[in-house]
């Protein structure tokens, strides 16, 4: 596995950016920005909603690291795993997303400054079979 | 540009800002978020700091938003139709859960991602996609997610 360095003070920064969209999206566009809610609803069936404005807001997501590395930044990344597993994993955020109606973004930062106990549920449970899933695959099985 | 062009575009503009968002946190580096989440391991305190600055500033856009009768570019606020405590919100976020601590990857990292082309990173967004396609297929909501709430000044 590989060991990562503490950055309290980028994260903070890069936090700031991500609630800042949030800010943008609901006081301008009156939206939620759950990016597993802005990405499924790309998908059919539709609903009637606006699908240019969460194309172009997807858009913007994938340009921004592209962005950072044409002025000339690294961006560092390292996926690990076997596709196999990633697959698997893929298809568990696909489903529970939308079973749940959202994700770290659209609960996590979203719906816990929006003080909603739903969300809060949520974010609880998730972040903990996570952890517990992380601490069986590296402590247990893996080793 | 017409108010809906103008709307787009500003979605463009937080999408952009979102991943800026992610690339400055080191939150598109799945191996940073794995060790956020390895508490008996090499634990990254990284990630919570992220949430931290996220939801202040969060809050205040939506503190802003709540005293609004409407969006600056919009015709009315989308609130979260759902406020439930039901199964729903324990299963999905349960499964969820699985799925980023097997891959270390949630939507917005996952997708921000493509553009740097780590081959795995398309296997996780192709399944996540198929993932999403049929949860929607299956899970029609119980109420319309659009025409609930017609005038929906009010908050959640």
């Amino acid at each position: 596995m590989v060991t990562t360095a503490f950055t309290p003070v980028s994260s903070l920064l890069g936090g700031a950016l991500i609630g800042l969209s949030a800010a943008i999206l609901i006081v301008f566009n009156g939206r939620i920005a759950g990016i597993s809610g802005i990405v499924s609803r790309l998908l059919p069936p539709y609903r009637g909603d606006d699908v240019a404005g969460k194309a172009l807001f997807t858009i913007g997501l994938v340009a921004a690291p592209l962005l950072v590395e044409a002025a000339g930044f690294r961006v560092v990344q390292t996926v690990s795993g076997s596709f196999g597993l990633l697959a698997v994993a893929g298809l568990l955020v696909g489903i529970g997303t939308v079973v749940g109606n959202g994700c770290t973004s659209g609960h996590g930062v979203c719906g816990l400054a929006r003080l909603s106990p739903r969300s809060l549920v949520a974010t609880l449970v998730f972040m903990a079979a996570a952890a517990a899933t992380v601490f069986v695959t590296r402590h247990v099985v893996g080793g | 540009m017409t108010r809906l062009g103008l709307d787009r575009l500003v979605q463009g503009i937080a999408g952009l800002v979102f991943g800026l968002g992610l690339v400055v946190s080191g939150m598109i580096d799945p191996a940073k978020v794995l060790n956020f989440l390895d508490f008996a391991g090499t634990w990254d305190p990284s990630l919570a700091f992220v949430m931290a600055g996220a939801v202040a500033i969060a809050f205040v856009g939506f503190r802003v938003a709540g005293g609004r009768a409407r969006p600056i570019l919009a015709e009315r606020f989308h609130w979260p139709v759902s406020r439930a405590v039901d199964p729903r919100v324990i299963v999905g976020p349960a499964v969820f859960g699985i799925g980023w601590g097997l891959s270390g990857f949630c939507p917005g990292p996952a997708v921000a991602a493509l553009g740097l082309l780590a081959p795995g990173t398309f296997v996780f967004v192709g399944a996540m996609l198929i993932g999403m396609a049929i949860a929607r297929a299956l899970t029609a909501p119980r109420v319309p997610q659009d025409q609930s709430h017609p005038v929906a000044g009010t908050r959640p």
